[in-house]
């Protein structure tokens, strides 16, 4: 588990990162040239392996582990999302381009709006921001304590009032529209690949034995009901292939 | 190049269709694409394609709406609000647009989808067809037949033929309208899921069949030259780019013959924002767009071909002030008119005793019944019209999208963990594909309040689901149903289609109409070659000409419907310019 002491790096290291990756767009004119136009390969970058969190405080991170330890827990089939590098996924994208709404439409105005019109909130890391001393305000309120300090049973009482909406939280963001970040986001550090910092060790795929970014399944299309033999690969490779 | 004679609007496959039937006639084509450049070793490589997150979740090769989105509201009583996120459906931005990143799903419409109205009319009454907008299509399958082949020939499709020449052939769709010839290349090997749904089926009595796909069955080199290779099943086709050269996209089929052709030229990271009409408004001078460093430049040309996204041809038009706005109090008007999409539903089948391996995949591998498709099937009684297919379609269970787990367990923690270690290997998916009609309220029209990055209004959609779609809907869903039943699974899990449309999760990218084509210019916006009735040297492709929805996916009417109208404009049109009717 990632020390989650480690931060408060965040508003340089979000500001720069993000004017890195605000890529240079340039018009190109492509006429009757044999060879193929010159390009870029659009391969993707790795998550910042360094320990700690970029984005979450330490009081943020605190809340985010326990949480994500009830959703996913760690049980007897494996490890669960906090083991799998989730809380670090979720940390790294909030401080890249998705947590800064890159591919959000956020001009206002932002009226009430109905649950068939979707997304209606601030940038991700902007309702993370918000909702997570909302959800501490009412875990206190509810239950007495600060999420991370609450039995397992009463995190979950918590959890599924966010997620139902029954809890209202003070500060705007909506219960639910947070719940549903936080879970998909959850599903995304849990089952994506392992070059963005979470599904460690593919622990995600091995449990459901998805077997990841394989090129060719050929041989295995009509051995109907077989398990498929192989191991996960990610797009890096396994572990087994780099250790000695 | 001197100046070109036809600018096209936008690089996706009907824009490269254009391109190269238009080149192959001798006329200089510039395509002017928004977004940038993409080609399969560098943005498709199979050593980084496989990646869920980066394509599916962050929308690397979707349209971004932060640049430009629409507003959505179901009826005209609530406030249109901008679809702040992608999510029920994922047009392309970019060389090569959605074609890029789509199944490869290649369908023909029934020959009786072409005349929804009449035929409806006919065998049902009037009552039937209450105030639905629907209309016939100004081309009969007949019409498209060969169009159909030359598209299904340009990307290889495998499958197997249900109708050849109006002889009914063992293992295809019995329900399809004739085909000149078989398919270019046989299925694809079959899984296992999709296997059980067709036993399942026939064991029903229905008609059970290889789902056409444009996923290599074998190494094909299709009519223009350009190899193909033969598909792996990574289970990455949509979202995805194919990095194997084994599904179609213009990259794979078009491009690599059309970019050297010296009267063909491109220009990316370009975005035209208006149509430019002289001062009689019925001819147009050429396009003006913006260029990557924001300047606004304007290009002459003889010809304008709208060959964007659906939703951007029909915001162009209503930008451009061509043809009258529809309003939906007073009926009148066309541009906007006649808004349609898909309805879907499924059945989760989870085994104890079957391994099904679902994330073995491609675009279109599967097995599908047609029964309740169109009016394959007698709709008296139901109180609705049209229909959908029904099948397995294993497009590859990728785990962040797909890892269902049966009805009434939770969406998280130990139970659900529990859940979805046991059942992910073990499920079957069973898709409902279903018509939606034209109404009067469902439409498109420009927003008052939100604009893009450029300052312009945003287009906005007015969409619901009426009483006919969801009575489709369920009763489709009832009929997969049954078959899951069959199936001899541990659980069965139906979901059907509730409520209100919403534009949260991803259902198709099927957006039809708003443009639609027509026999009169009072009621539609194009003619029956595409071509503008208000300015006859612009002519609007995609699926924004269909009167209404079929229950198939959009794709294959909308390339055969893109061929007819080259050929209207290079045999007809070109010897004497001007309206074609």
């Amino acid at each position: 588990m990632p020390p989650s002491d480690f931060t408060r790096r965040n508003v340089l290291a979000t500001g720069t990162a993000g004017l890195a990756l605000a890529q240079a767009v340039k018009a190109d004119t492509y006429q009757s040239d044999p060879k193929l136009p010159p390009a870029e390969t659009d391969r993707p970058a790795a998550a910042d392996p360094l320990h700690g969190y970029v984005f979450f405080s330490t009081a943020e991170a605190s809340f985010i582990e326990a949480a994500l330890a009830r959703l996913i827990p760690k049980d007897e089939l494996g490890p669960g999302a906090v083991e799998a590098g989730v809380a670090v996924f979720i940390d790294r994208q909030l401080a890249g381009p998705y947590g800064q709404g890159d591919h959000f439409y956020l001009k206002g105005p932002f009226p009430k709006s109905e649950p068939t019109q979707g997304w209606q909130a601030p940038k991700p890391a902007e309702v993370y921001r918000q909702a997570i001393p909302a959800v501490e305000r009412y875990a206190k309120d509810s239950a007495g304590a600060s999420f991370a300090q609450l039995s397992p049973e009463k995190q979950d009482t918590v959890l599924k009032a966010l997620e139902s909406g029954d809890a209202k939280l003070k500060g705007g963001v909506e219960a639910k529209t947070f719940f549903a970040l936080l879970l998909q986001n959850t599903m995304e550090g849990f089952f994506s690949d392992p070059l963005y910092g979470g599904n460690r060790d593919m622990a995600g795929w091995k449990l459901i034995g998805f077997p990841g970014a394989r090129y060719n399944n050929r041989p295995y299309v009509l051995r109907h009901g077989e398990r498929y033999p192989l191991p996960p690969v990610a797009i890096g490779g396994r572990p087994d292939w780099s250790r000695s | 190049m001197k100046n070109p004679d036809v600018v096209l609007i936008g690089f996706g496959w009907t824009g490269a269709i254009m391109a190269e039937r238009l080149t192959a006639a001798g006329l200089n084509v510039l395509a002017i694409e928004r977004g940038g450049w993409r080609d399969t070793p560098n943005n498709f490589a199979t050593t980084f394609d496989q990646d869920e997150l980066r394509y599916m979740w962050r929308h690397r090769l979707f349209e971004n709406v932060a640049h430009d989105t629409l507003t959505f509201r179901n009826n005209t009583s609530q406030v249109a609000l901008p679809m702040r996120r992608l999510g029920s459906f994922l047009p392309g931005t970019g060389v090569g647009g959605a074609g890029v990143h789509w199944n490869g799903q290649v369908w023909r419409f029934l020959p009786s989808d072409f005349k929804a109205l009449s035929h409806n009319r006919e065998r049902y009454g009037q009552a039937a067809i209450g105030d639905m907008t629907i209309a016939d299509y100004p081309v009969s399958y007949d019409d498209l037949e060969k169009h159909y082949d030359t598209f299904e020939y340009l990307c290889g499709v495998s499958g197997k033929a249900g109708n050849l020449n109006g002889a009914i052939q063992p293992g295809g769709n019995p329900f399809e309208g004739p085909r000149s010839r078989e398919y270019p290349n046989p299925p694809l090997d079959m899984t296992y899921g999709p296997m059980l749904f067709a036993k399942a089926a026939q064991e029903a009595g229905y008609h059970p069949f290889v789902h056409p796909a444009a996923n290599m069955s074998r190494a094909y080199t299709n009519p223009l030259g350009v190899q193909m290779g033969e598909c792996t099943y990574c289970g990455f086709c949509e979202k995805f780019g194919c990095g194997n050269y084994s599904k179609a996209s213009p990259q794979a089929t078009i491009l690599p013959v059309l970019m050297r052709r010296p009267n063909f030229k491109l220009i990316t990271h370009c975005e035209v924002t208006r149509i430019e009409l002289d001062s009689t408004r019925k001819r147009a001078t050429g396009v003006t767009y913006v260029d990557d460093k924001g300047k606004e430049r304007f290009q002459p040309a003889e010809l304008v071909m709208l060959t964007a996204y659906i939703l951007h041809n029909v915001r162009l038009l209503l930008l451009s002030g061509i043809g009258a706005p529809y309003d939906p109090q007073s009926g009148t008007g066309v541009i906007g008119k006649n808004y349609a999409y898909q309805i879907t539903s499924s059945v989760n089948v989870f085994y104890d005793d079957k391994i099904t391996n679902p994330f073995i995949g491609a675009g279109a591998l599967g097995m599908i019944i047609d029964d309740f498709n169109g009016d394959n099937f007698d709709h008296s009684g139901l109180g609705f019209i049209g229909g959908g297919y029904i099948g397995v379609v294993n497009t590859g269970a990728r785990p962040i999208e797909t890892h269902p787990v049966p009805k009434g367990v939770p969406a998280w923690g130990a139970e659900w963990k529990k859940a979805v270690a046991r059942n992910y290997l073990r499920m079957v998916s069973i898709a409902t594909h279903g018509a939606v009609m034209s109404h009067r309220g469902n439409y498109l029209d420009l927003d008052p309040t939100y604009k893009d990055a450029f300052g312009r209004p945003l287009l906005r959609m007015t969409f619901d689901y009426t009483d006919n779609e969801h009575r489709m809907s369920d009763y489709l869903t009832d009929r997969a149903t049954d078959v899951a039943k069959r199936m001899g699974a541990r659980d069965v899990s139906p979901k059907k289609r509730t409520g209100a449309y919403s534009i949260v999760p991803y259902q198709t990218t099927h957006n039809t109409g708003g443009a639609m084509m027509g026999d009169d210019p009072r009621t539609s916006a194009v003619n029956r070659y595409l071509q503008s009735w208000d300015v006859s040297n612009l002519f609007v492709t995609g699926s924004a000409v269909y009167p209404q929805n079929a229950g198939y996916n959009p794709t294959g009417t909308l390339a055969a419907l893109a061929y007819w109208s080259a050929d209207a404009v290079v045999n007809r049109y070109l010897k004497a310019p001007g309206p074609l009717i």
